[in-house]
């Protein structure tokens, strides 16, 4: 051990590992460490560090020790705390349900639409009804992305037509048809009202009444919608905050190639 | 200066000669058309300014106003001159007589060119003495404070609230920043008018309006004065409001511009016809304003490899300084853009870097270089990416890069929080101390692998530029040469905005604009 540490593990800490009781691994099995750091918009004195301390406490955090105080503004300090979380999670139990399989990175789903389905597909989206924001659909489909997840302008087997915005839902299915549209996206950002959930559905019902409904993936996404939501309406999926154009296109490509079954 | 990359500065020549002439042919081009986005901007200029009752700004007003007449061709500052003429109105209460429908501009009856001009100077002259004001008063803080040496630290704020962006904007300047950029709300670049007033609400950004300039000048005047330290302010003069973005900064003393004469073509998908008109004015406003640009060619290593098209970089390099020498921007006012992206796994991806940041420096030697952190191979290994941020920080500082946008660890996940900010300053700020004359220290090896690398990056760049001076730039966009992105001479928006100039046709601000600075 380096010198001027001194020993800082519970002595009758029991370190067989047991997923029913799953906790942080530091240096030992079941210790619990985690490190923390977060800011508090207060003057950097004790008292500021005792409030880290018990914010750390509430947080399930025994013995925390705040390694940094850092005044970052008259009335800003930065922490870094260390300390041992008094919780743990029962691994066995977890059940994830996820829209999409393991989003693919942008070179392999290029690899996989080749693979699988061999032609560029075709993905049309717009901001549809009355809707005039474009940024969900453009973080979703310009070239340039979102948070450093590139759009499907950019993908080599994606033909990416980006409708923009306040496009009637008959207009987006027309141009759709036209263009031969294996996946639609739909992205609503306004949600006054449920008035995404109106439009949404009066899509819906428009594909199905035109008979394309089962000819293509139709997804729908926007910070208030959800899966869940998503399938409920209708649509094969749902992507809300958090999900970006891999995705999308991953689960798209997926679908496409499990209706083919070449998955 | 010595060239520590034993570069060939015939080649430099050569390059910069196919670039003039590839800026001489645009200009041509450029000479005979404008767009509804020049003439709003010289509505703004002439003092227009407000909205309707449908927060339709007035320029917008009179300009819609005048293409419905099919009247755009001569220029807005003819028909608001001859307006004044006729009705010996100030053009604020020509425009707000045209947005109440008691005013047609092109039924009125048409005075000589001599009336108008002589209408139109008083205006004319008051606005370039407001924009010379700012300019000024500029120049008097940096003489008070003294202007920093060596690297401008460049911190962005980007939380959609106006008033939000002014704490973060004055905790970062305490913390050590020079430049404080406010990134505008997502999709600003698309909308064919500049919203009005202070705003709170925005995606991912803050939207670029007058007031919200004028805000944020003032909160940072006042930070500045408490630290003796002039903060420069920089907003986004791109997409379909170019030219009016720089009017406006120019009223509310604005230091730096992101200012690319092609950036909206290739990225926002901007017809290429209207940007190239709209960069010509909007540099012209900008180099009078005594405003920095940015140009923008880092953002091609964000589609494009950082290895193998570095050349294009160095290509648009040449032609964003060629364009902006033709708009009366001088060298110094150029901030040309470009980006630490070589992927990490690249084995002396770091030499690389670090030969081509040497190489701009020398080529461009004036000019106060724009460089971009990684963002493309951050990940959420934050502790990776202070790295990264650092290897780069390094780069800068041995090459004397100016404008040094901060890399954040968390560039990859969220917005910065303040302590990445702080971080980020603390990284920088150490290895600007610790290395501060390492790289007068430093010589590179004689037919080394820096040497040779730059050399390759200015003769594939040089070849290039013959090229695009062979196809001229529209076939060059169209063909995908830049950031391999492919636009369409009359694809992308805004080309229904492009008006061929008509007889009479007149920009009272352009030539003196032009003539270079402000003072």
């Amino acid at each position: 051990m380096s010198s001027g540490l001194y020993q800082i593990r519970d002595k009758d800490l029991d370190t067989t590992l047991d997923l029913t009781k799953l906790r942080p691994y530091g240096d030992t099995m079941n210790d619990g460490k985690i490190q923390l750091s977060f800011t508090l918009p207060v003057k950097d004195d004790d008292k500021g560090a005792a409030a880290a301390v018990q914010l750390a406490q509430k947080m399930g955090i025994a013995d925390p020790n705040v390694a940094l105080r850092q005044k970052l503004d008259e009335t800003f300090t930065f922490y870094v705390v260390y300390g041992a979380t008094t919780h743990s999670v029962n691994y066995n139990e977890i059940e994830v349900l996820t829209v999409a399989d393991e989003a693919m990175s942008m070179e392999e789903t290029n690899e996989y639409i080749k693979e699988h389905i061999g032609r560029k597909l075709v993905v049309v989206g717009a901001s549809t009804g009355t809707d005039a924001h474009t940024v969900g659909i453009d973080a979703i489909m310009n070239r340039k992305g979102f948070a450093g997840h590139y759009g499907l302008e950019r993908y080599e087997m994606v033909e990416a037509y980006n409708l923009g915005s306040q496009v009637p839902n008959d207009e987006f299915l027309h141009k759709a048809e036209e263009l031969n549209a294996d996946i639609l996206l739909i992205s609503q950002t306004v949600t006054q009202k449920d008035v995404h959930i109106k439009n949404m559905t009066e899509f819906i019902e428009l594909a199905e009444a035109e008979g394309v409904r089962d000819k293509m993936v139709l997804c729908c996404g926007g910070a208030r919608v959800t899966h869940a939501l998503a399938k409920e309406l209708g649509f094969d999926a749902g992507f809300g905050a958090g999900t970006y154009a891999d995705d999308v296109i991953t689960f798209a490509a997926k679908e496409i190639a499990r209706r083919m079954g070449r998955e | 200066m010595e060239s520590k990359l034993n570069l060939n500065f015939d080649l430099v020549e050569q390059a910069r000669n196919h670039a003039s002439k590839v800026a001489d042919d645009t200009q041509r081009f450029i000479d005979r058309h404008t767009t509804v986005a020049v003439e709003r901007t010289v509505c703004r200029l002439l003092g227009i300014d407000g909205v309707n009752s449908f927060d339709v700004p007035l320029p917008n007003v009179v300009v819609e106003h005048l293409t419905g007449k099919g009247a755009l061709g001569q220029g807005a500052a003819f028909w608001i001159g001859n307006a004044m003429v006729e009705t010996g109105k100030a053009p604020q209460a020509i425009a707000e007589a045209v947005a109440d429908g008691s005013l047609d501009l092109a039924a009125l009856p048409v005075h000589s060119d001599a009336d108008i001009d002589k209408a139109l100077d008083p205006v004319v002259q008051d606005s370039l003495k407001k924009i010379a004001d700012h300019r000024n008063h500029r120049e008097e803080l940096l003489a008070k404070y003294g202007d920093k040496q060596g690297p401008w630290i460049y911190l962005i704020v980007a939380t959609g609230n106006i008033y939000e962006d002014i704490v973060q904007a004055t905790a970062a300047a305490r913390q050590g920043a020079d430049v404080i950029a406010v990134i505008r709300t997502t999709g600003q670049s698309l909308l064919d008018y500049v919203p009005y007033g202070a705003t709170t609400e925005g995606f991912g950004g803050t939207y670029a309006t007058q007031e919200n300039f004028r805000l944020m000048r003032e909160a940072l005047d006042k930070v500045g004065e408490e630290l003796g330290h002039y903060i420069r302010l920089c907003n986004y003069c791109s997409g379909l409001c170019m030219p009016e973005i720089a009017a406006m900064g120019a009223f509310e003393g604005l230091d730096v511009m992101l200012n690319d004469a092609l950036y909206g073509i290739l990225f926002r998908d901007i017809n290429m016809q209207r940007t190239l008109v709209d960069q010509s004015f909007s540099r012209a406003i900008n180099a009078y304003a005594g405003v920095v640009i940015n140009t923008g060619e880092d953002n091609y290593l964000t589609t494009a490899d950082a290895v193998e098209e570095a050349h294009t970089v160095l290509a648009s390099q040449f032609l964003n300084e060629q364009f902006a020498l033709r708009a009366g921007l001088p060298e110094e006012q150029m901030g040309l853009g470009h980006a630490f992206e070589i992927d990490p796994a690249v084995e002396n991806g770091f030499l690389y870097e670090l030969a081509q940041a040497e190489m701009a420096r020398e080529i461009f030697p004036k000019a106060p270089l724009k460089y971009m952190p990684p963002t493309k191979f951050m990940t959420g290994n934050v502790f990776r990416g202070h790295v990264q941020d650092a290897l780069f920080n390094i780069v800068t500082i041995l090459t004397g890069q100016k404008i040094h946008l901060l890399g954040m660890m968390t560039e990859a996940i969220h917005t910065p929080f303040l302590s990445d900010r702080y971080l980020a300053i603390e990284n920088a700020q150490y290895i600007f101390r610790t290395m501060q004359d390492l790289g007068s220290e430093l010589v590179f090896k004689e037919g080394g692998i820096m040497q040779n690398r730059a050399n390759d990056v200015l003769t594939k760049a040089n070849e290039l530029l013959a090229e695009i001076e062979r196809v001229g730039i529209f076939e060059t966009l169209e063909k995908g040469i830049f950031a391999d992105i492919k636009r369409p001479r009359d694809g992308g928006k805004g080309l229904d905005g492009v008006f061929q100039k008509t007889p009479g046709y007149r920009n009272p601000f352009m030539e003196p604009m032009m003539k270079g600075g402000a003072r």
